[in-house]
């Protein structure tokens, strides 16, 4: 099957021009070694089939930056039989400084002018014709948004395939003419394919070309001798950019004609930005635009309208039964949309999806696995640990999706870019660039989705520190943990404000996030923040098909990875809260005689400094076991104490009064753990630190290890968020349980700083020589 | 008179000189199409003071002050 490539800047439609042609058979993945998309399919309506490469959207083909080299690698190594460069028409000038660089590789080539029902809007015209001659390459003129043009651009394409093409370069009318042809006339020698973009850029002293060719750059050097320009000297990178944009201005601008002076009207964009960056309105707007994203995804008191009209819950209506209980099927449906407030979107979505669909389904399964004659433990692996491991696993979709999708509609539109542009004053300070604010901000929401949005970060390490720090942006999964061990604490000690512990919490997980990360850029991820010379696209609408297509590659990714690590992690962690040291199979209640309550009770020591270890005695190893069980899902770990708390009743006759152990809000089940552990405040409070700082779920950690693509980075984050749990939970219960400790952390922490500044050099400690 | 461009003042239109720097920054600069001769008009700072908002070639490119502080303007007094 031919190949042709897409090639093309970003924001020129190049991926509204792929879903078009390739539509259902679209396949996404990552390029070798980055975390890069890698997408192609398969356009039928050609003579034969072609598959279509989309490259990543580019600018240039410099050596700089992972996107430049795989999109040029791709173009010389595969040999595509054609390139589609795609080009923004309302933007000609800056996008065709790529297409003078495709131009000198011999690959045939199509100019596919997109864009263009803008450019006639404005009441503008480009003379294709003229810029076909110019370039020496069909241009078609064609709008990827209104599929105009694409028949025509891809007959085209299909016919220049077959005909070889000869590279040619807009630079012979430069100083640097000679030295082209001589290296060009050496290549050739040397039997090099595609010698004139090879002879351009080991001119440029590019840095993968000189490595390749060291023979001829003795040629360069000789020439650079007796060679100075006025304004760049001998430095060809420039000189050859240059090159390229005077020429473009002097030749290829030209075929644009404006009708009017449109420097003076306003677009809508323009006046759009006007307001969304203004100078003191700017900060408010976005962050009312981001509350709505939360309120719209996970408030279940949508617009405040339960509150406001104080509307009666389905109790008060009558609809339940006296366990609490829907009546009826429609109760049930009503109760996913409505109880006492109306639902937001995302808060309906989730409920339909999980109490209707995966619910419905899993309890039906369920069912049947009871209901035949298999073993106990074959029972109960299949119902409580595949079975319940797979719909925690489906039930994180809907958050994760939601979440996307609006995240997706900010992208789309160009305002995402405008908050990068609005925040990085701010976050420079921490060693980050402002693109680093929106995954840390959906961390609030869920993990996945937020590690998966450091992708918009260009520099590995920036991308790196900002995944590690994501998960003590307090997830929704994490909020249950906060609320019923706050809860407890106030029911229990009868001290403190729950949401004020709740709201405290949340703080410790920012300082965490800001200390953690200013703490590894000046250590083992340093370096300067990446630059942040960028594109500020035009607003405008996001369009539905691609926002569908991008949700579709997220869920295919995630229900992949939840079909294999996550569930074998799951069904590990079953196996060991349900098999006792003699392989004897256990029922959930009999977990105090589990390999993890085992494990649990051997490692407690290790817990010790953070106040749950040895000093709780007999059953201390519950905290221990509840947070193995959270690594599975984080609601797991209040579940699990309810678990517990019905097996200390059972098998070691502990009474705990009226409590109701198996309570939904788990606040109950907490405070059995407090009577029989006799637990103190600080190692509570320690205990929800640790939680909500220590590796994240299985799901997390799936993305994090495949957005980290290096091994030797994923081991260190897992280390690292294991380190930073166990500080900040010694800590809390220290200076909680004596509060002189403090000073002992102080001196530590001021011993680091001063250890940090010496080995980074910000501190000399040699007497400075006098001269 | 020539200027840097971090020392624009908004609403400010000049001719490119010169661009300096590190060289990664340099490239960046030429490929998005600050080079001499192109004309650059400071539109907008970000709410911070920092970065800036410029239009070049037809479109708009954000910028830091720092990164700003490697081009010299020509600037029509």
């Amino acid at each position: 099957m031919k190949k042709f490539a897409l090639a093309g800047n970003p924001n020129s439609g190049k991926t509204t021009l792929f879903n078009l042609l390739t539509g259902s058979t679209a396949h996404v993945g990552n390029w070798p070694g980055v975390t890069v998309d890698k997408k192609d399919g398969v356009y039928k309506k050609c003579a034969e089939n072609v598959a279509i490469i989309d490259l990543p959207g580019i600018y240039s083909l410099s050596p700089y930056t992972p996107e430049e080299v795989i999109a040029r690698n791709y173009i010389i190594d595969e040999k595509p039989e054609c390139i589609i460069n795609i080009v923004d028409a309302t933007n000609l000038e800056r996008n065709l400084y790529l297409t003078t660089q495709l131009l000198e590789i011999d690959t045939p080539m199509v100019v596919a002018l997109n864009m263009i029902d803008a450019v006639e809007k404005a009441g503008d015209t480009i003379n294709s014709e003229e810029l076909e001659e110019k370039l020496g390459v069909p241009v078609v003129r064609i709008s990827a948004l209104k599929n105009t043009g694409i028949k025509e651009l891809m007959d085209k394409a299909y016919e220049v395939s077959s005909k070889p093409r000869e590279a040619k370069t807009v630079l012979l009318k430069s100083a640097i003419r000679t030295l082209i042809d001589d290296v060009k006339s050496a290549l050739i020698e040397q039997n090099v394919s595609n010698p004139l973009f090879h002879a351009i850029k080991l001119i440029e002293n590019d840095e993968i070309e000189v490595g390749m060719h060291k023979d001829l750059v003795k040629i360069i050097d000789d020439f650079k001798q007796g060679f100075n320009d006025d304004i760049f000297g001998t430095d060809f990178e420039a000189l050859v950019a240059d090159g390229r944009y005077k020429y473009i201005s002097k030749y290829f601008a030209p075929v644009v004609s404006s009708k009017k002076e449109s420097k003076e009207k306003l677009t809508k964009s323009d006046k759009a930005d006007k307001v969304l960056t203004h100078k003191i309105f700017g900060i408010p707007i976005f962050l009312v635009i981001l509350f709505a994203v939360f309120h719209l995804t996970f408030s279940e008191d949508f617009l405040f309208l339960g509150k406001i009209f104080s509307l009666p819950t389905l109790e008060e209506l009558g609809l339940l039964t006296e366990e609490g209980e829907p009546l009826n099927y429609g109760v049930r449906v009503l109760a996913c949309l409505y109880d006492g407030a109306l639902f937001s979107p995302g808060v309906i979505v989730n409920n339909i999806w999980n109490d209707l669909l995966v619910g419905e389904l899993f309890g039906w399964l369920g069912g049947l696995v009871e209901a035949s004659n298999m073993e106990p433990w074959a029972i109960g692996l299949i119902n409580s640990g595949i079975f319940d491991g797979i719909s925690a696993v489906l039930s994180f979709l809907p958050p994760i999706l939601v979440l996307f999708l609006f995240f997706s509609i900010l992208e789309d539109s160009g305002y995402m870019a405008r908050i990068a542009f609005i925040l990085d004053r701010a976050f420079r300070k921490f060693g980050l660039s402002g693109r680093a604010f929106i995954p840390m901000i959906m961390g609030f929401g869920c993990s996945v989705p937020a590690m998966i949005n450091t992708r918009t970060l260009a520099d590995e390490n920036e991308k790196t520190a900002t995944i590690r720090v994501i998960p003590f942006f307090s997830c929704g999964a994490k909020l249950p943990i906060l609320t019923a061990v706050a809860g407890a604490i106030v029911a229990y000690f009868g001290l403190g404000n729950a949401d004020l512990i709740t709201y405290g919490m949340y703080l410790i997980g920012i300082v965490t996030a800001i200390v953690s990360v200013l703490l590894l850029r000046s250590t083992t991820l340093k370096g300067e923040t990446a630059p942040f010379i960028m594109e500020l696209p035009a607003y405008h609408a996001p369009q539905f098909k691609n926002l569908m297509a991008h949700l579709w590659d997220k869920v295919k990714h995630f229900i992949k990875k939840a079909f294999t690590i996550i569930l074998a992690s799951t069904i590990v962690i079953w196996v060991l809260t349900h098999f006792s040291m003699s392989w004897k199979f256990l029922a959930d209640e009999e977990i105090n005689q589990s390999i993890l309550a085992g494990l649990s009770s051997l490692v407690q020591p290790i817990f010790t400094p953070l106040g749950f270890g040895s000093q709780l005695g007999q059953y201390g190893w519950v905290f221990v076991v509840a947070v193995i069980a959270g690594l599975i899902a984080k609601e797991n770990v209040i579940a699990t104490f309810a678990t517990i708390a019905s097996c200390l009743i059972t098998s070691a006759n502990l009474d705990f009064g009226s409590l109701d152990v198996m309570a939904e809000n788990g606040i109950d089940a907490v405070q059995a753990m407090i009577m029989s552990t006799r637990i103190t405040i600080p190692a509570l409070i320690s205990f929800i630190a640790f939680n909500m700082t220590t590796i994240p779920c299985f799901a997390a950690v799936a993305t994090a290890k495949g957005e980290l693509q290096n091994s030797k980075r994923y081991k260190g984050t897992l280390l690292f968020w294991l380190l930073s749990s166990y500080i900040v939970g010694a800590m809390i219960y220290t200076i909680g349980s004596w509060w002189w400790t403090l000073f002992i952390w102080l001196v530590a922490i001021a011993l680091v700083v001063v250890f940090i500044l010496i080995k980074n050099k910000k501190i000399n400690l040699k007497p400075r020589r006098a001269k | 008179m020539e200027k840097t461009l971090n020392n624009f003042s908004v609403g400010e239109e000049g001719m490119v000189k010169r661009v300096s720097g590190e060289r990664r920054i340099k490239r960046r600069l030429f490929d998005m199409g600050i080079t001499p001769g192109a004309i650059v008009y400071l539109r907008k700072k970000a709410p911070l003071g920092d970065p800036l908002e410029v239009t070049i070639r037809g479109y708009e490119l954000t910028l830091r002050k720092n990164e700003a502080e490697n081009i010299t303007v020509e600037v029509e007094e």
